[in-house]
């Protein structure tokens, strides 16, 4: 060995240089090698950390280089020695010590650095980042002496920390910023699962949480929340995510962007300084998991090594979580998008969730939960970019069922418990449903409903009934086929509404998943319908998505045919005031509104309001007293009276005051369909009660209720549903009816269709004959509108969903050409 | 349309978007809506469905496709195309995002 060796200089010891240096010395030995390390350690496999942390492996167990491979190779490794200057005219480094260095070919491999997100109390000890060893070791520290910890981001490092630190015995809550974990991995139905996943293995989570600040005077004592809420805890750990570390590079007048650009062979914009790992950025594209970083690693090798042909390009990495029992994997592009089709596979009895997306034959991506056996067989035909028309029938099934596999329709009913109730309206659960059909020999549905009360009263668990007939008695049993809600579910609206109470389904991805969708997101038909059906069964419980209604009900206002909308106080009972009127008409003035006009529902509507406008229209509103009248709304629109004992020689009752004391107490409820009231003091009717809705007639002895009418698309008078002596019985009643028709109505379906579905008899027996029903009802709706009667127009004006009402920018450019 | 060299203009910030929802640039006479999707992916529309000239930025977006608010077409938000049966195209712009910046090519 005679010929003078070169000097490489590496700074950053992590896994990228580490792989490189293998490769190096398996083709060369023409350097002499020094690193600089700033942990003071030697290569480990910061991949392993997680299971560091959840005790599943130690430090010795993850070392990747120990002390005698550098001794091996006459390498000169500096621990804890960080580098911070690099003088390229000279050719040298100097590190914080002191130590300079001279090179003839440089590596920077200084990876990244964690986000810490600058809130108020992120520097209080107890505040932690999850990147090496040091922060390891610190969560394990904190977690010996218990308590609450919160780990901010719902990302791989954030639920790893999260897992590990659950099953070192703290208390977790998992704060995430976006509406569903690892979104960028993951879409919503397998970020679904997964919190299902955390949430039973009791790891908190709460998504669309936004940290306002850490709160403590010496230490992390609590973590409060924009929306107000306030966590304790006694170690706060921050995973939002990590900033590739370019300061030195940028310092020494390196090309730098989001990271330090290198070309495909890994060198910078100094021919004499390479690059490799999370601190590049080459193709323009920077990296965050070692694979990518393993072949930066060989690529760099080769080049250092001599002349070569070597390039870096980019592949789609898969991601899997190391979260022992959660099962994820997912690879490539798994957005919708043109051209694109999605084949998806739910097996709700199982968990497990599939999802492959294929474009002009090929597959581009692929989401996988539960289970993820055939991951590394879908990357594979992502990678070689082979034609998968041939298999496309069977793809989503895997390797194993290539030619075969069918989707169980009735797996959804088998999976219920016994104690599952089918039919709410008779208390039947599915265990009393197979006994009666097993004991009794039954074999129609009529026989089922006529034994065991199943699907006999509002007939909204007939699709289940029949399923479960359908499981009880094998082939034996045909199901007729129902129609299915939308292009997305073959499930009709009644299957769906009795599963959701079945099964305690609370959100959208989750009826999707349980449900087995065949579209990832749904669609303008479903989306609204679910959102309706969660929000009527779960008051308080379940949190309104804006995105999923229609654009009236998200903007409270009409959308009219040039784009502006309309605006319509509500006037109870269709009683104003002369102050009332001046509002109206001053509203009109100030802002141009070009059409006032009397609806046919007894109030005013102002046509033609810009959409910009709208809030300063309702804060105007507002001031004089009105509230939104929901002329919009899946729900309570006017209730029209006459005016009854108060001036009309035949008036019989307050027919205005009933009326508006119903507005009052019916006003923000959501309903399947628009739902229009009207009170009449006498039966000649002049309120039109006998095609509403719901109509209430006034008589010498009391009032008459009905039900049913129709005078839009369809004419059909009312029915009635009974009389009533008192005021008290006709709020109570109208309530009960409203509510039952809110629990069973399918969406948008009028209260005369559902009527006429349920059948009058039927509805008269649980709403009218039935007292304690009747209370029961209207002591459910009572509930609901403590939820819904907030004035939607009041909290816009203080600044709910802002952002539907003001454009993002307004630029004055030349139009292009 | 001419080849021509686009600006890229800032106009806001990812945050501002909401999620399967979307927001408008005025840009002189021509309002340019911007869509989110689930996943994080931006695409810009004239805010004008080719039907009747609806405002798809006030549409309900799913699959990559935005549904018009007046008549229910359906419109790809990559090619605005309008899908199914309907016949009709929407003006695309590119747009991308430089870490949380959104910038509109004009
Ligand atoms: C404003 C008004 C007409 C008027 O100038 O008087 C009106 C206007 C509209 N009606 Fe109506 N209806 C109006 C009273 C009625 C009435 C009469 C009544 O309420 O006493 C009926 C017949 C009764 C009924 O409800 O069926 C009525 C039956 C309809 C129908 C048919 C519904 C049906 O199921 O048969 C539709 C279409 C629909 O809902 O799908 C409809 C739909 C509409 C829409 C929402 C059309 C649309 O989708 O854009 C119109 C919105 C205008 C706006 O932006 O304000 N409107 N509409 C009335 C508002 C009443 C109010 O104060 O809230
Ligand atoms: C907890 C955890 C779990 C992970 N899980 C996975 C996984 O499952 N799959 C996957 O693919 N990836 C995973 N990753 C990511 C993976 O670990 C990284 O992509 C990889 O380690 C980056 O390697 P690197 O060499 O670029 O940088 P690093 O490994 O970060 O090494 C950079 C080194 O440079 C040192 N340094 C920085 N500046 C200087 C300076 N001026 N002078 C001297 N030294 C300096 C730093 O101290 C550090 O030791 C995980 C990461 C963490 C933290
Ligand atoms: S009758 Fe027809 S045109 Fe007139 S307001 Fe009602 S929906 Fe519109
Ligand atoms: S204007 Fe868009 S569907 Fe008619």
């Amino acid at each position: 060995m005679t010929a003078q060796k070169q000097k490489l200089v590496i700074v950053g010891n992590g896994m990228a240089p580490g792989r490189m240096l293998e490769h190096l010395f398996e083709v060369s030995d023409q350097y002499e090698v020094t690193i600089f390390n700033a942990e003071p350690r030697v290569n480990y496999d910061r991949i392993m950390l997680s299971p560091v942390l959840s005790g599943e492996k130690s430090y010795a167990d993850i070392i990747i280089h120990g002390e005698g491979w550098y001794a091996e190779h006459g390498i000169t490794l500096h621990q804890g020695d960080k580098i911070t200057e690099i003088r390229r005219h000279e050719r040298k480094v100097i590190s914080e010590s002191g130590v300079v260095a001279d090179y003839d070919k440089l590596v920077i491999a200084t990876g990244s650095n964690p986000f810490i997100i600058p809130v108020p109390g992120s520097d209080l000890p107890g505040v932690l980042a999850y990147r090496d060893l040091d922060d390891t070791d610190g969560m394990i520290a904190a977690a010996e002496k218990g308590g609450r910890a919160v780990v901010i981001g719902g990302g791989l490092l954030g639920l790893e920390a999260a897992a590990g630190l659950k099953l070192r015995g703290m208390e977790v809550t998992v704060i995430h910023l976006m509406p569903t974990l690892m979104e960028r991995q993951l879409d919503t139905a397998a970020g679904y699962l997964l919190q299902k996943e955390l949430e039973s293995r009791g790891i908190d989570v709460l998504c669309e949480a936004n940290t306002k600040q850490i709160i403590g005077a010496e230490k992390v004592e609590a973590v409060e929340l924009a929306d107000g809420r306030v966590i304790d805890a006694s170690l706060v750990v921050m995973a939002v995510g990590i900033r590739p570390n370019v300061a030195l590079a940028q310092e020494a007048g390196l090309e730098v962007n989001r990271g330090i650009v290198t070309d495909a062979t890994m060198k910078t914009s100094d021919p004499n300084i390479y690059s490799v790992g999370e601190c590049v950025e080459v193709g323009g594209m920077v990296y965050g998991l070692v694979a990518p970083l393993y072949r930066m690693a060989k690529v760099a090798a080769e080049h250092l090594a001599g002349p070569s042909e070597a390039a870096f390009a980019h592949t789609e990495t898969p991601t899997k979580l190391k979260v022992t029992g959660c099962d994820l994997y997912s690879v490539g592009d798994f957005a919708e998008g043109e051209g694109r089709e999605d084949i998806v596979l739910r097996d709700a009895q199982r968990g497990t969730y599939k999802r492959v997306i294929i474009k002009d034959n090929k597959l581009i991506g692929a989401v996988l939960y539960g289970d993820v056996a055939d991951g590394a067989w879908y990357n594979q035909m992502l990678v070689s970019g082979d034609d998968v028309s041939e298999m496309r029938e069977t793809l989503i099934f895997g390797q194993a069922y290539q030619g075969g596999g069918t989707v169980d329709p009735l797996a959804a009913v088998a999976a219920l418990p016994d104690d599952a109730e089918i039919c709410g309206c008779n208390g039947i659960t599915k265990g009393m449903i197979v006994k009666a059909i097993t004991d009794k020999g039954l074999t129609t549905l009529a026989d089922v409903r006529a034994h065991s009360k199943a699907s006999a009263s509002c007939g909204t668990c007939t699709n289940l009934v029949e399923g479960i007939m359908g499981i009880t008695l094998g082939d034996d049993f045909v199901i007729p086929a129902a129609q299915g809600m939308c292009g997305c579910t073959s499930h009709s609206h009644g299957f769906v509404r009795r599963m959701i109470k079945a099964k305690g389904l609370k959100s959208i991805p989750a009826v999707m998943q349980e449900l087995e969708w065949t579209t990832a997101e749904g669609c303008a038909k479903c989306r609204p319908a679910l959102n309706y059906y969660l929000v009527a069964d779960w008051p308080g419980e379940y949190k309104d998505d804006q995105q999923s209604r229609f654009i009236n009900e998200r903007v409270h206002a009409n959308i009219q045919k040039d784009g502006t909308y309309s605006v319509v106080p509500r006037m109870f009972g269709g009683i104003t005031t002369p102050d009332e009127l001046r509002a109206i008409a001053d509203v009109a003035d100030k802002y141009d509104i070009p059409t006032v006009k009397v609806t046919g529902g007894q109030r005013i509507d102002l046509l033609g309001v810009k959409k910009e406008d709208l809030i300063p229209v309702w804060a105007d509103l507002n001031e004089a007293g009105m509230v939104s009248g929901a002329a919009y709304a899946k729900g309570l629109r006017t209730v029209k009276t006459c005016v009854g004992t108060d001036w009309c020689r035949f008036g019989t009752q307050d027919s205005t005051g009933l009326g508006i004391k119903l507005e009052k107490a019916l006003w923000g409820a959501w309903s399947p369909a628009k739902l229009k009231l009207a009170v009449t003091g006498c039966p000649r009717n002049c309120a039109e009660a006998t095609c509403k809705d719901i109509g209430i007639i006034c008589v010498d002895s009391g009032y008459e209720i009905v039900y049913g009418g129709a005078a839009g698309l369809h004419i059909q008078g009312t029915t009635v549903l009974g009389k009533v002596a008192t005021e008290e019985e006709v709020m109570e009643t109208v309530c009960a009816l409203t509510q039952y028709y809110r629990e069973t109505g399918f969406y948008l379906e009028r209260i005369y269709k559902w009527a006429d579905r349920l059948g009058y008899d039927h509805i008269k027996e649980v709403i009218y004959d039935n007292l304690d029903e009747r209370k029961a009802f209207a002591e459910r709706f009572r509930y609901s509108q403590d939820f819904a009667q907030v004035d939607p127009w009041a909290e816009r004006v203080a600044g709910a969903e802002a952002h539907e009402f003001k454009p993002l920018a307004t630029l004055n450019l030349e139009a292009a050409e | 349309m001419n080849m021509q060299s686009k600006t890229w203009i800032e106009v806001g910030t990812l945050n501002d978007i909401p999620r399967q929802g979307a927001r408008c640039v005025k840009n002189g006479d021509m309002t340019i809506a911007i869509f989110r999707t689930t996943d994080d992916r931006l695409f810009a529309l004239e805010d004008k469905c080719p039907h009747k000239n609806g405002p798809l930025s006030d549409g309900i977006v799913h699959d990559g496709c935005v549904t018009c608010p007046l008549h229910n077409w359906v419109i790809s938000l990559e090619t605005g195309a309008a899908q199914g049966a309907d016949e009709g195209m929407s003006l695309t712009f590119p747009v991308k995002l430089d870490g949380e910046t959104v910038l509109l090519g004009l």
